[in-house]
């Protein structure tokens, strides 16, 4: 984790309000995990604004990128910041981000909008390849799977007006793979809307998968002195008895494993 | 040039600490900063047992700063002094824990543990947060019952009493100063402002516990003026804390008459901030061609 004055080399929007901004920061880039993210300090915001967290897509070569979509007035400043422009990052944050699979089971990643953004990282540095899930509400909400596609996964698209892909839910393709495929080793990896996580935590314990989860919190700090995160978990501690746990969001996770978040109502 | 200031018993080798609440146990910025530069680090805020604190969301961003309700979670005192002060007593740095309770004597009895342990220089005595419903402010709204908590808490500890005062009173001198016949050493002026904030598409309340305190460059010049009633109204060192963005902000706070300084909502957006601050009332000191921190009161 360390602060950097990163230059942005590449800034250019995508379909749907969603932007690629790409900085260099050879240090942050290096240390960087898929599942892990960083803080923003938008320069263009009054100097009294919070950092603004974006999940990783990219970390190689030095160069970090982030997709995003414009929804407030952080990343409507954003929007406007050139390249050449030099941008306070600090990270890479979050625990160890999410764990790798063995060769010998089939990822599976599920992605919700630009929840496909650390899916990306991680696809590249999964031991196998396997099968990426994109849900979106119209053809405009799903973004970068030829980049998927290159590297040779199977992408299976759904969207709520069936605007491209299979019209519906993104549970509901994964579904239909895992009932036709009982018997295989397969781990889940989701990011994603809270109501897509909570029902991939409810298809793990259904279909006895692990599933690891990237939520989603409001975040002050990033690096767990607030508090303004938390999550309830549960958990087994060594004795095998079941505890519940506050944790940080920004610190701890954000990846949860699938049967240990309690969810609220 | 000595920048050093005292706070009761508490040496410190420079003015800055850190607000309690924005910088965890010290362990989770000492990535990032050299810890040991500053001249104590405050922790947030502990009672005798586990605290779990509000449901979310517990913050939001506003104009010129945040509003806050997280509600006081914490590990009690156990949990800090087996998870936290292990970290802290490796780290050559003064440590003000910061300390509540929900009555009278629940302040006495964690002040009593805390008192015990090694490591602790100072207590913060925190009757002023806004976010808890028993305890916190109502402990403040009464100038009797807050000067009853002092009393309690001084009976069971000899390490440095500070008392934070909460900022939302008619007159705070008239808090300052029965703090002060109370026992307390030192004072922290000021906490958060009680705030709301409401979304009006979706017509409700944009924190879970509807109020909280609000933070940041926005009360700085409220702070500025308490720091300044307090100072000219009691004889002990006052901690000026509220909207410490830059250096200057901590300054003027000190030109108010404030003895030392704590760094707080800052810590989120630049967490070198308080090095900064360090950095930027020594070159001050310099320019103005004084020799003690003391000098900076106008």
């Amino acid at each position: 984790m360390q602060l950097d004055d990163a230059e942005i080399i590449f800034h250019e929007p995508l379909k749907g309000g969603y932007r690629l901004i790409k900085f260099k920061t050879p240090e942050i880039a290096a240390a960087s995990k898929p599942g892990q993210y960083v803080q923003v300090r938008i320069p263009n915001l009054e100097a009294t604004a919070l950092r603004r967290p974006f999940s990783i897509c990219g970390a190689e070569d030095g160069v970090l990128t982030i997709l995003y979509k414009q929804v407030g007035r952080g990343t409507f400043a954003m929007g406007d910041l050139q390249v050449g422009k030099k941008v306070n990052i600090l990270g890479p944050l979050g625990d160890c981000g999410f764990p790798l699979c063995d060769s010998a089971t089939t990822p599976l990643l599920i992605g919700g909008g630009f929840g496909v953004a650390p899916l990306l990282f991680l696809a590249k540095q999964l031991p196998q390849k396997g099968v990426l899930f994109v849900g979106g509400r119209t053809a405009d909400d799903i973004l970068i799977t030829e980049e998927f596609e290159k590297i040779g996964w199977d992408v299976q698209l759904c969207t709520n007006d069936g605007s491209v892909g299979t019209k519906g839910f993104v549970t509901a393709a994964l579904d239909a793979w895992l009932e036709a495929h009982p018997d295989t080793k397969a781990e889940m990896y989701a990011c994603g809307p809270e109501p897509m996580l909570k029902a991939i935590d409810e298809r793990a314990a259904r279909f006895n998968r692990v599933a690891w989860l990237s939520l989603d919190h409001r975040m002050a700090c990033g690096v767990g002195a607030c508090l303004g995160c938390i999550q309830k978990v549960r958990l087994t501690d060594e004795a095998g008895n079941v505890v519940e746990k506050t944790l940080r969001v920004c610190k701890d996770g954000p990846i949860f494993k699938s049967g240990t978040i309690v969810w609220e109502a | 040039m000595d920048l050093s200031v005292k706070i009761g018993k508490l040496e410190m080798k420079n003015p800055v600490t850190v607000a309690s609440g924005t910088f965890g146990y010290g362990l989770e910025y000492s990535e990032l900063i050299d810890i040991e530069k500053l001249g104590a680090i405050t922790v947030k805020g502990i009672k005798k047992d586990p605290c779990p604190g509000n449901p979310l969301p517990r913050f939001c961003e506003v104009p010129g700063g945040m509003i806050n309700a997280i509600g006081l979670q914490g590990p009690g005192v156990e949990g800090f002094v087996k998870d936290d002060m292990p970290f802290l007593r490796t780290k050559n740095v003064p440590v003000i824990v910061n300390m509540w309770g929900t009555s009278v004597e629940g302040y006495a009895e964690t002040a009593a543990l805390l008192d015990k342990v090694e490591g602790i220089d100072a207590l913060e005595l925190n009757v002023s947060c806004p976010n808890v419903k028993k305890g916190g402010s109502s402990f403040s709204a009464n100038p009797d019952l807050m000067a009853e908590v002092v009393k309690a808490v001084r009976e069971q500890t000899s390490l440095t009493l500070i008392t934070k005062l909460a900022p939302n009173v008619p007159d705070i001198t008239i808090y300052a100063k029965k703090a002060v016949e109370a026992g307390a050493d030192a004072l922290s002026v000021c906490n958060t402002v009680p705030a709301m904030a409401i979304d009006i598409e979706a017509r409700k309340h944009v924190i879970a516990n509807k109020t909280g305190g609000l933070s940041g460059a926005a009360i700085h010049h409220i702070a500025v003026k308490l720091v300044w009633e307090v100072t000219h109204a009691v004889d002990v060192p006052v901690i000026g804390m509220g909207g410490i963005m830059e250096p200057k902000d901590a300054i003027e706070l000190m030109a108010a008459g404030a003895t030392a300084v704590a760094v707080g909502t800052a810590n989120f957006i630049d967490p070198t901030t308080p090095i900064r601050v360090i950095d930027g009332i020594a070159d001050y000191m310099q320019r103005h061609g004084m020799q003690t921190p003391k000098e900076i009161a106008i």
